[in-house]
């Protein structure tokens, strides 16, 4: 019965990102024709509020690689890459994309992807971003506008920083955006969007931190690339999304006050043995498969790190309506894989602490150097900081020649050995 | 007379080379009391350590000369090697004289390993250096800041206060050693079989190391022993290498392709000390100088977003000022950077109707064999056919 009500409670708010994501694929499949601009531009330290401030219409060209992962047609896209002479050692996101584009731009929803009237190089955390776009120009016959968001070495935002950013946003992203769009920057507008998008992240964080409760009744990985999915990408701002946080809140609400655990693919996990924390992006190609992997084993991931790709809402931030510029160029500098290693392993180790996780996990991604580089070293410091035990293994993001079911298996049966022979005594 | 000179300045360079453990940062700290702080391959502003009393030093890596104990730990399979010797060295202690790092701006491992530096070395200062990419007004204040924020911990660190008499005079130095090593690229262009890239790589090698007046007077020393050399010139192909800013290829992959019929021309090797082109004004204002012409006057390189898309426009440029017959794509094996950026040159290449060739490496690769006959063939079919 429960189980029963859980499966219908988990619908409503994927009906709702589903039809989101469907009406908005529909969007992008006819914005010529109905004179909708588009912007191509990247996840982390995304400006979706200012996008549609101008209603202009995003595309987020590694949510499509994740799809084509998910639907198992990255493996040719990536190989179409390597053809064109792309290398086999670089981001698998970026051959996924411009394999997909040279097969056509057929996107993930069967239509044809529109061409960009912006490439809108807003990058955070990461390098591979800028070359991505760079090799796109060489595609598309379009401006390009480079928002350069500084990294925050020291584990802060300093004023200079925030400056920097917010003055390209005045002075060089917003007039490209008016002579694009043909539109003058309603601010009004993107004050509403602002206050939109921070009545959502108020709900997402709830959502979050219901992974304190035991038995958890979120997956704060597996089931929370789902939650991550409307705040992260074209939804931001816009009254469905919050719709969609506030039945997500409800249906969790529900589940802890059932006592229930997160739903799976294969029923809700309620005899949850093991707490863990996840740090690293999921393998896509495999998904359910590596999700079996846990929930056979009643482990439940009660936080990770991957999901604040996008933004760190626990932490505090919220997009500010009072102060627009300011507050969109502090998003863009907070985001995850934007913060310096000793940073990043404060921050598991308050999860772990905050969750009572048993332990880390790190899914190590071989070609995704902004996470990986220095993960093994994070690793060390995490065991000796919380006396947890840590596992680390690798995979790839979309190229399926990188995931080894059998390998990772074994190492993590090995690891709920370890988990099991460290459990407190009853 | 001149050969023997040559010698003797190349086996000093080699000796520079090979000494990890920085044995002339040791004396030269012990001579004049100063500090050193090292930084990794690519652009940072020498000048302004220089003023404040800093000895700069420029870190490659372990090359092929360092047994990986300890580094491995730190860095999975599929991250370049550059890091792993980096943090070998620092972890056994060889470069411990070092007052401090800079991490430029290279990509997400540099980034990363900035990270790590700060936690396996809690008492050295070690600073981010974040280039601006993107050249309006905006960048300028941010580099700006930057910079003279920079200035103030070497200050701190050094206790010598950088004038702006201090900071033009480390110009005018850094002017002339560039000056000078435009002049080595250039009669190495001109006359490729007096100079052979060996030579020049370990010339610039040293140029990390020891400061920068003796460097630029070992150019010229140089230059001067090799001019009337008698070395026969060889029906080799003129090439540029492009793609090893940052990881280096062993000594002997250098001079392997040498060997397989191929004179280099151009590379993009040390650009920490060629990545500015020409000369920073002297000024009243000699920080604004150093901020402008970081803005107006460096080479194009993946590791800079160049709004024109130029990357492939100024490799062609080259190739072309060179007058080369071809191109060699040599990158570190992982090398965001340099990987991303290939597809974008071979492309510049194809439109203007130059060969190429590519491979990667890493600092260790023993076996150069593979890489000099595949130089070879390269050189061979454009020696043929006049294209690859
Ligand atoms: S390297 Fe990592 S963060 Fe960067 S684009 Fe690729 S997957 Fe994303
Ligand atoms: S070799 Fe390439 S990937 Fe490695 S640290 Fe250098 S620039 Fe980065």
């Amino acid at each position: 019965m429960n189980e029963q009500v859980a499966q219908i409670q988990k619908e409503q708010s994927m009906v709702i990102q589903k039809k989101m994501i469907g009406e908005h694929f529909e969007k992008l499949a006819h914005a010529e024709e109905n004179g909708q601009k588009v912007v191509y531009t990247f996840v982390p330290g995304n400006l979706n509020e200012l996008i549609l401030a101008f209603d202009m219409l995003p595309v987020h060209p590694e949510v499509n690689a994740l799809q084509s992962g998910m639907r198992k047609q990255s493996g040719d896209y990536i190989q179409e890459a390597e053809k064109q002479g792309h290398s086999e050692d670089v981001c698998t996101y970026v051959k996924c994309d411009i394999g997909m584009l040279k097969k056509g731009n057929i996107g993930p929803t069967g239509h044809k992807m529109p061409e960009p009237d912006l490439l809108l190089l807003s990058y955070t955390g990461c390098f591979t971003f800028m070359k991505w776009f760079e090799l796109l120009r060489e595609e598309y016959d379009c401006p390009i506008v480079m928002l350069q968001v500084p990294y925050q070495a020291n584990g802060e935002i300093t004023p200079n920083m925030r400056d920097f950013v917010a003055h390209q946003l005045k002075d060089v992203l917003v007039p490209k955006l008016e002579e694009i769009s043909g539109k003058k920057l309603d601010e009004d507008r993107l004050s509403e969007l602002l206050a939109s998008s921070a009545r959502a992240e108020d709900d997402l964080v709830w959502v979050w931190e219901s992974a304190k409760h035991k038995p958890s009744p979120i997956d704060a990985y597996f089931g929370g690339v789902y939650y991550i999915g409307p705040i992260f990408t074209a939804f931001r701002g816009v009254p469905e999304c919050e719709d969609y946080y506030s039945s997500l809140k409800a249906e969790v609400g529900r589940r802890i006050a059932e006592g229930l655990g997160p739903v799976t693919p294969e029923g809700v996990l309620t005899d949850q043995k093991y707490r863990v924390v996840v740090e690293g992006p999921p393998n896509w190609t495999s998904f359910r498969d590596f999700w079996k992997i846990f929930y056979d084993e009643g482990v439940v991931m009660v936080a990770s790190t991957y999901t604040k790709v996008g933004g760190l809402y626990e932490q505090g931030f919220r997009h500010d309506p009072g102060k627009p510029f300011e507050t969109l160029a502090e998003y863009c500098l907070g985001c995850y894989t934007n913060r310096n290693l000793p940073s990043r392993i404060d921050l598991l180790a308050d999860y772990v602490n905050e969750y009572e996780a048993d332990g880390v996990l790190f899914n190590s991604i071989k070609s995704c150097n902004s996470f990986s580089a220095g993960q093994l070293m994070m690793l060390r410091e995490l065991e000796r900081r919380t006396g947890r035990a840590g596992a680390f293994i690798e995979s790839d993001l979309v190229d399926p020649r990188y995931f080894s079911a059998a390998n990772i298996k074994n190492r993590l049966e090995s690891y709920f050995q370890m988990l099991e022979a460290r459990r407190p005594a009853a | 007379m001149s050969e023997s000179r040559r010698q003797a300045i190349i086996e000093q360079c080699d000796t520079l080379y090979r000494d990890l453990a920085l044995g002339y940062v040791r004396d030269w700290k012990q001579r004049t009391g100063g500090k050193a702080v090292g930084h990794m391959p690519v652009y940072v502003p020498r000048e302004i350590l220089h003023a404040a009393g800093v000895l700069p030093v420029g870190i490659m890596g372990g090359g092929d000369n360092i047994e990986i104990i300890r580094g491995d730990a730190y860095f999975q399979s599929y991250i370049c090697h550059l890091p792993r010797s980096t943090v070998e060295m620092g972890l056994a202690g060889k470069i411990d004289c070092l007052d401090g790092m800079l991490f430029p701006a290279i990509c997400d491992v540099i980034r990363n390993l900035s990270g790590m530096w700060q936690i396996l070395f809690p008492d050295t200062y070690v600073r981010y250096m974040d280039f601006p990419q993107t050249f309006g007004d905006a960048g300028h204040r941010f580099y700006r800041f930057e910079l003279e924020d920079l200035l103030g911990d070497l200050q701190k660190l050094s206790g010598i206060e950088a004038t702006p008499e201090r900071l033009n005079h480390a110009i005018e130095l850094y002017n002339d050693n560039r000056r000078a090593l435009a002049e080595l690229y250039d009669l190495r262009a001109a006359e490729p079989h007096k100079v052979p890239t060996a030579d020049v790589y370990l010339l610039m090698r040293a140029g990390n190391i020891i400061e920068v007046e003796e460097h630029t007077t070992m150019l010229r020393e140089y230059m001067e022993a090799v001019r009337d050399s008698e070395s026969p010139m060889l029906d080799n192909i003129r090439v540029v290498i492009t793609g090893m800013f940052c990881e280096q290829p062993p000594l002997t992959m250098v001079k392997a392709m040498e060997n397989s019929g191929c004179y280099i021309v151009d590379d993009d090797w040390m650009l920490g000390a060629r990545y500015q082109m020409g000369q920073t004004p002297i000024s009243d204002d000699p920080m604004g100088s150093i901020v402008d012409a970081y803005f107006n006057d460096t080479v194009c390189t993946a590791t800079r977003y160049d709004a024109d898309g130029g990357n492939g426009r100024f490799l062609v440029e080259r190739v072309r000022e060179r007058d080369a017959e071809g191109v060699i794509f040599a990158a570190a094996s992982f090398c965001d950077p340099a990987l991303l950026d290939r597809p974008m040159g071979q492309s510049a290449l194809n439109q203007a109707d130059i060969p190429y060739t590519a491979f990667t490496y890493s600092e260790n690769t023993g076996q150069v064999q593979v890489i000099k006959e595949q130089a070879g063939t390269f050189a061979d079919s454009i020696k043929l056919w006049g294209g690859a």
